[in-house]
């Protein structure tokens, strides 16, 4: 490796660290979540240094872009303190054990990463690229997470479907939205069409290189809540059943397949040859939709109107 | 590829790379928020943009080149807006500016 390759790598490993330790001891939330975007972008940039397109796709857009979004929106629906007071007494008290916790989570993390070279010998490559022929897609990690593990990304959706179903029993407040403001919104009547394209693109990109569900819909979702900020969209509520149904479709479209596989096939999610890139695009388009809709409630989601 | 081309193509990195530096020290030595802004924000649409033009010189293909343009052009936009929203929410907060420069506003 050149030594400029060295430097970089260096010096991102080391951003990586300041940044993470900064998130932890910056002064006000507000400063500690703006630095978590800026540690999340790093940890993408790191991720595709390392030759992992898809994690660093995902560390993006949700690491980093959806993550720091939800983050955001939690602060200031919580918040009754001005930014700059945050960060209470009782943080500081919690800080030396909420430390420890973590450095006794990082040292496991560590103990377990040094066997990894010796298990990735044998490996489970040889019998992913064996299997590709019979994937459907052409993309190993496609394959993976629609195919050969799909079971597991049906639970990711349920998980995603739990959360949603979580937040909406915490009493929220009213999301108050600035008045727009003519620039902001021209920008962003350009910003959310190239965000569905983009989006799109992942989309049907995903079965033969990275791209993929989860990183098109947090894209998409960044398109509506840049358009419901900027009042280009109605409010987004739980209530309204277009909403539920796209909410709920990703999970339905992906639990038919896998009961009527069980019933009529090969067995739960053994998709039948012919028809399998067919329906792992099915359930993509579907999960994405659901992805899309589920993170845009939960950033700039409204509480359901109170019936007289 | 010649010689003069990696040439031509460092150069405008170095041009580039003093944009970044001087945007840099820009946002950590300015005194206010609003001239902090103006470096950061201008120094970077120029520092990427010459940085852009040097990779464009060694770019294989027209098509890379129109994809870093277009990738340019984003950040040029993205960047000029997210200047002007901080800039906006700065002086609905009253922040101080150093002297009432912009006393035209």
């Amino acid at each position: 490796m050149a030594l400029t390759d060295w430097v970089f790598d260096g010096v991102l490993g080391l951003l990586v660290v300041v940044l993470a330790v900064a998130v932890l001891y910056a002064r006000t939330l507000y400063a500690s979540i703006v630095l978590f975007i800026a540690f999340g972008l790093l940890l993408a940039v790191v991720w595709a240094r390392l030759g992992a397109a898809d994690l660093a796709l995902a560390e993006a857009a949700i690491g980093a872009g959806l993550t720091g979004a939800l983050l955001l929106a939690a602060l200031a629906q919580t918040s009754t303190t001005p930014f700059a007071e945050q960060r209470s007494a009782h943080w500081t008290r919690q800080r030396w054990p909420a430390t420890g916790l973590a450095l006794l989570v990082g040292v496991l993390l560590v103990r377990s990463l040094v066997g990894l070279d010796r298990m990735a010998e044998p490996g489970l490559m040889d019998a992913v690229t064996q299997n590709m022929a019979d994937a459907g897609v052409g993309h190993p990690v496609t394959a993976v997470l629609l195919n050969f593990r799909a079971w597991d990304t049906l639970l990711e959706l349920v998980v995603l479907l739990l959360a949603l179903l979580g937040v909406r029993q915490l009493a929220t407040k009213p999301l108050v939205i600035a008045a727009p403001w003519a620039l902001l919104e021209a920008w962003s009547r350009i910003l959310a069409p190239l965000a569905v394209l983009v989006g799109g693109y992942l989309l049907w990109r995903g079965s033969n290189y990275p791209g993929g569900a989860f990183q098109s819909g947090a894209l998409l979702a960044a398109a509506a809540v840049v358009l419901r900020l900027n009042h280009l969209l109605p409010p987004v509520r739980w209530s309204s059943w277009g909403v539920r149904i796209l909410v709920l479709l990703g999970v339905a479209v992906f639990l038919t397949v896998a009961i009527f596989t069980h019933w009529l096939g090969a067995g739960w999610l053994n998709y039948p040859l012919p028809f399998n890139g067919l329906l792992i695009l099915l359930i993509e388009i579907a999960a994405t939709v659901s992805i899309a809709t589920t993170l845009t409630l939960l950033v700039v989601g409204e509480p359901d109107e109170v019936r007289a | 590829m010649s010689d003069l081309l990696l040439w031509i193509s460092g150069l405008f990195f170095v041009a580039g790379g003093f944009f970044f530096v001087a945007g840099t020290l820009g946002l950590l030595r300015f005194p206010d928020v609003y001239s902090r802004l103006h470096a950061v924000t201008k120094a970077d649409t120029l520092g990427f943009g010459l940085v852009v033009i040097g990779l464009s010189v060694r770019a294989d293909s027209l098509q890379t080149v129109v994809i870093m343009v277009l990738v340019w052009l984003l950040v040029l936009a993205s960047g000029a807006t997210a200047c002007q929203l901080l800039a906006r929410y700065a002086h609905e907060e009253d922040a101080p500016a150093e002297e009432e420069v912009h006393g035209a506003d």
